[in-house]
């Protein structure tokens, strides 16, 4: 076999403060409000979720697209559907302006065991790709150089 | 340029599979060697329309590229219509076989991508002197799951919407944007159900581990190129499948993912040159 290129993968592959981890996720309720393409192709979806970091996820509770709550876990007794958590250094490549091969997509981080995803995937998988553009905000709002 | 006429002709060609015959619509240009190129699960022939255009690869190779049967605009077979689809190794090797007979290619080369990458390794293992070359994209003789193909046919979700999603990510990020959105599109209109009876091929028939072995690359010469963004079929896999198969060239391409040639065409054009150029200079020694 004659190979000319092998890419090796590092983790974690960027350096990154937790709190701006932390700070980058609450930034995204106003992010979304700015974007109404997005908030409209989220118009059917009604849910209370799980998201962010693993180190510290958000109850997140989406209305007809937006984000209408958004509160630190823990709160007693508050239920959620689905959950998506992810490591603070599996953010910190996603919101990269050019994510590291594998890191780029929600999906590839659960692959690479970088996310978890649990609970009743139904809301999750019937707006999938406004939730990956969702969790892909900061991204394109200066998070990783993008600006 | 309002006006412009590309040079790619389509065309229909009647072809007997298992018994039956079904009308292939297939899109071509160029003369010289022929070059089949196969698109991903879930897509159509479209994918290829860059490479169908290109003026330089056009001099020296006949391009053609077939939408499969319940793909693009060949239908399903008449008897299929109500049936589940499912596509095996079996039917795929021999469908391909049976449009290049039927358009009467002599020893073609057969470019696929995905599923298309996975069933050259077949056709390189069970009829390798049938091929000039074969060239596999994203190719593997195995890749790890990374969801449930059941999300992509039910009624709750929308087929079109969710295919698109999941592959939406396969692509790689800094891509031309109408390049995303028109590779996207095609998964937005596939049939329903299609996608995931082409993933039967890759996810369940079976896979190819352990048949690699026996590839001979004098037979046929063997060329496996893979994105760096591709997470389905990594490069990791298309390197270990390549490192099993002595004579295999396997190249991993930078700032692409698992639509190459429809997702950022140029970018694609500096990797496919040199093993079309290969072919050719095979051709002429």
């Amino acid at each position: 076999m004659e190979s000319e290129r092998v890419r090796q993968n590092t983790d974690p592959p960027v350096p990154f403060a937790p709190d701006a981890i932390i700070a980058g996720f609450k930034a995204i309720p106003d992010l979304l409000a700015r974007d109404a393409a997005l908030a409209a192709r989220g118009r059917w979806l009604d849910v209370d979720c799980l998201l962010g970091p693993s180190t510290q996820p958000f109850y997140v509770a989406i209305r007809a697209g937006q984000i209408v709550d958004i509160t630190p876990v823990p709160v007693l007794m508050r239920s959620w559907r689905f959950a998506y958590r992810a490591t603070p250094a599996a953010f910190a490549a996603y919101w990269q302006a050019m994510p590291p091969a594998g890191w780029h997509d929600l999906l590839a981080l659960t692959k690479r065991g970088q996310a978890t995803l649990e609970g009743d995937l139904h809301p999750f998988m019937a707006h999938l790709q406004y939730f990956k553009d969702l969790l892909a905000l900061p991204r394109q709002n200066g998070f990783g150089g993008a600006l | 340029m309002s006006g412009f006429i590309e040079p790619i002709v389509g065309r229909y060609v009647h072809v007997e599979i298992d018994g039956e015959i079904n009308r292939i619509y297939f899109e071509e240009n160029g003369t010289g060697i022929p070059l089949v190129c196969l698109h991903t699960a879930g897509s159509d022939a479209r994918q290829w329309r860059h490479l169908l255009a290109d003026e330089e690869f056009t001099k020296n190779f006949r391009v053609i590229a077939f939408d499969m049967p319940w793909h693009g605009k060949s239908n399903p077979p008449d008897s299929q219509y109500g049936s589940e689809y499912r596509l095996t190794t079996a039917s795929y090797t021999v469908t391909i076989r049976a449009v290049c007979n039927a358009l009467k290619l002599e020893r073609p080369v057969v470019m696929g991508c995905s599923i298309g990458g996975r069933i050259v390794l077949n056709l390189a293992i069970e009829h390798a002197r049938e091929f000039r070359a074969l060239i596999g994209l994203e190719s593997a003789d195995f890749q790890q799951p990374w969801y449930d193909t059941t999300w992509l046919n039910r009624p709750d979700v929308h087929g079109g919407e969710v295919c698109a999603a999941l592959v939406s990510g396969l692509i790689a990020p800094d891509g031309p944007e109408a390049a995303r959105n028109e590779t996207l599109w095609g998964y937005k209109q596939g049939g329903p159900g299609i996608f995931k009876g082409d993933l039967y091929f890759y996810r369940v028939d079976r896979d190819l581990r352990g048949r690699t072995g026996s590839i001979d690359v004098r037979e046929c010469p063997l060329y496996l190129l893979t994105g760096e963004y591709d997470f389905s079929c990594t490069p990791e896999d298309t390197l270990r499948t390549a490192a099993g198969i002595p004579g295999a060239k396997a190249t991993v391409m930078e700032r692409l993912g698992h639509f190459p040639m429809s997702e950022n065409p140029e970018q694609f054009r500096r990797y496919i040159a040199p093993v079309l150029q290969d072919i050719l200079d095979k051709q002429s020694s």
